[in-house]
């Protein structure tokens, strides 16, 4: 392998910027946001650097130092460099370059500019340890640190409630999930007495019965890990709520950083999972997919729109690791992975541009009218937008063709689900995109709209590509070669690549182009003209179900958050009164009372002293030599 | 009539030492209180001489003679004391004297 200290460099840059912006240049603006631009694009360019050297296939080894030993477990840490590493590589260093661009004019009026890219780059680095982990302690750590590195972002605007508490709900409800994420690491290792994932995936190559019996209450747990991080249904409520923090975070945690994680993992774990494991979370992907769509189409805040469309689509990768059952191929997951990156961070990116054209107004119905006087991110966005809900040529379709295909072969429940999830997401982000863009512009901010300076305007442009042709690029291909060993393939011109999907799969490819049009349409009829939201008299009760989100956060607060505070309440019960009441206050009285009885006792008259002297000797004696 | 024997110096040695010892808890005035203590040492005085007279060895007369000297010099102390305290408070009974009480 040539140049081994790339990776490393690729992985430690970001926490050196980080470090630096910290330590030294916290007053200095321009240096704080040139250090952490320069090292996440110098990241992305090792990247390509080491791959035009390397290939997608390096020789399977493993750069590794040991870490830590205690007893029998071996923690190591190392690089692990395959194609889906590699992969991820590309996609996190790309989309966060873009990104932190991004931010460079987007936060230019904010007084915690320098802070701000000191976190992005502590996110950026945890995610690429992450990605590049050889084990799961390793894996765990940078888990955790992404949790606190969206913690530090989303809770950016701490001065705002708001923002605080988005933090912390995010914060403890990855918490939760990482909690059955050890507890999942923890079974394996009892069981099969490794971390390393090589090791392991030896170990069940050579016996695919090694788990024995907490085979599919492992991969579950471990599931629960993935449910957390990316938001799964029933941990999905902290996404929409992130939307607090600064715009172009949210494009970081939507796109690169944070949600990818869970699906990643799955699929670098892959191999632990069983049957019944993917089994439930096939369902929890599909699940999440529709309660998310539906919730989407009755959201006016621009921000929210595009969170529950992220909660939908990551649904599907979930879905898509789920339907592939044991021992099968999950290219899919991250084929939609790496595309939703691309045009997730775009439609977000987009969604910042308007935002600060308007001066922070965020409903969709005080826009209006923007495609003229916001030609870039018109134009982008609706690049973006195509390639989310999945219109050949764009690269959304054929990663969600894919998944739909895989769901085919599953069954028709799922397969049904996928078709109709698509036809809701072309609905909503059409609704998003009519309202927003077209039509008469409907308050004074619209009208006065302006477009967004290029340093924001030119990620925008570059993002487009990727979300246009990235599904040509072969990203399916090469992650399914970790999986299944290829039959020889034969060589397809550029113009057969678009039509594959007609000819392998034609079922999945003309549904989900039939969904396209029917959600299409639907949006077009409805929302062409409208200068308010017509849905809300036709569904009645329904809609407003989906406005406030079928009451989720109200079941958790009236379940989960008044079970907690009763135990709060008994806890501060216990620790007021008998703790603090009887346990300590009761130690010290009676040893006050004791004090002061024993105090009338001192007369100072010498006397009484060497009467009660004289009495005690003699009691000495009595007992003595009396007996 | 029977001869001296040992009981019958440690008897009156016994009742010189409950003598002292009931003057030390029962007078008020601090000199007599002093007085009897030198009683209660001198009872044990009696005692060692009377052991040493009739074991037939002179350890107990040595330790008397110790015991004497330490007495003089204690009473020296003692009564400096006494007189210091009597110049300051103006009393010398016991009762008045209870700065010992917290």
């Amino acid at each position: 392998m040539k140049l081994e200290v790339l990776p490393w460099l690729i992985l430690f840059l970001p926490l050196l910027a980080a470090g630096v912006i910290t330590l030294f240049t916290l007053k200095n603006r321009v240096v704080s946001a040139r250090l952490s631009i320069g090292a996440v694009v110098a990241g992305f360019v090792l990247s390509v650097l080491f791959i035009k050297l390397n290939g997608f296939h390096p020789e399977p080894k493993e750069l590794l130092a040991n870490w830590l030993s205690v007893g029998d477990l071996r923690v190591g840490f190392g690089l692990r460099l395959d194609p889906l590493s590699l992969l991820m590589l590309l996609v996190v260093t790309g989309v966060a370059s873009a990104i932190h661009i991004y931010s460079h004019g987007y936060m230019e009026d904010d007084r915690g500019y320098p802070r701000y890219f000191a976190g992005l780059s502590l996110f950026t680095f945890s995610m690429l340890g992450i990605v590049l982990s050889t084990n799961f302690i390793q894996l765990f750590i940078f888990w955790e640190l992404v949790g606190l590195s969206s913690y530090l972002l989303i809770g950016f605007w701490f001065e705002k409630p708001s923002a605080a508490d988005a933090a912390k709900k995010a914060f403890l409800t990855n918490r939760l999930g990482d909690f059955g994420f050890m507890l999942g690491i923890l079974v394996v290792w009892a069981t099969l007495g490794s971390l390393d994932f090589a090791v392991l995936q030896d170990k069940l190559a050579a016996d695919p019965q090694a788990l024995g019996a907490m085979a599919t209450a492992a991969g579950l747990l471990i599931f629960c890990g993935a449910v957390g991080k990316s938001a799964q249904f029933p941990l999905h409520v902290w996404l929409p709520d992130a939307m607090e923090g600064p715009t172009p975070v949210s494009a970081l945690i939507h796109a690169a950083t944070m949600v990818a994680a869970g699906v990643y993992m799955l699929c670098r774990v892959f191999f632990l999972l069983n049957a019944p494991a993917l089994h439930v979370i096939a369902v929890i992907g599909g699940v999440t997919a529709l309660l998310a769509a539906v919730i989407a189409i009755q959201q006016n805040d621009i921000k929210r729109i595009l969170a529950y469309s992220t909660l939908s689509q990551l649904g599907y990768m979930v879905m898509a690791v789920g339907v592939a059952g044991a021992g099968g191929n999950p290219a899919p997951a991250m084929f939609h992975l790496a595309t939703h990156a691309c045009f997730k961070a775009l439609l977000f990116l987009g969604a910042g541009s308007v935002i600060l054209g308007l001066h922070h107004e965020q409903d969709i119905w005080k826009m209006g009218g923007l495609r003229t006087k916001m030609p870039v991110t018109y134009w982008t966005f609706l690049v973006a937008t195509l390639a989310l809900c999945g219109v050949p040529p764009f690269s959304g379709f054929y990663s969600k063709d894919a998944i739909i295909a895989a769901a085919q072969n599953d069954g028709p429940v799922l397969f049904g689900l996928g078709v109709v999830v698509a036809a809701l997401t072309t609905f909503y982000m059409f609704r998003l995109v009519l309202v927003a863009f077209h039509g008469p512009a409907k308050s004074d901010a619209a009208r006065h709209a302006h477009e967004s300076p290029g340093v924001m305007a030119w990620p925008l442009r570059i993002l487009a590509v990727p979300s246009l042709f990235a599904g040509f690029w072969g990203v399916e291909k090469l992650v399914g070669s970790m999986y299944v060993t290829e039959e020889a393939g034969h060589a397809v011109a550029w113009y057969q690549e678009i039509f594959a999907p007609f000819v392998q799969a034609p079922a999945a490819a003309f549904g989900g182009l039939a969904a396209v049009l029917i959600g299409f349409f639907l949006a077009y009829a409805l929302y062409a003209r409208a200068t308010t939201d017509p849905l809300p008299e036709k569904l009645g009760a329904l809609a407003t179900a989906m406005r406030n989100r079928f009451y989720l956060d109200e079941f958790y607060e009236a379940t989960v958050i008044r079970f907690q505070d009763m135990i709060a309440a008994i806890a501060d019960w216990w620790d007021r009164w008998i703790i603090a009441g009887v346990v300590v206050k009761g130690t010290h009285g009676t040893t006050e009372l004791f004090g002061r009885a024993l105090r009338l006792v001192q007369t100072g008259n010498l006397q009484t002293y060497a009467f009660l002297f004289v009495l005690g000797v003699a009691v000495v004696l009595y007992f003595a030599l009396g007996k | 009539m029977t001869p001296v024997g040992l009981e019958h110096y440690l008897v009156v040695s016994a009742l010189l030492f409950a003598l002292g010892l009931f003057g030390v808890i029962t007078r008020r005035n601090l000199l007599i209180i002093y007085m009897s203590l030198e009683l209660m040492l001198n009872a044990a005085n009696l005692a060692l001489v009377a052991f040493s007279r009739f074991n037939g060895n002179l350890d107990g007369q040595i330790m008397v003679f110790f015991i004497i000297t330490v007495a003089a010099a204690e009473v020296a102390v003692g009564l400096a004391l006494i007189v210091a305290l009597y110049r300051k408070r103006q009393t010398a009974h016991v009762e008045d004297l209870t700065s010992l009480k917290l």
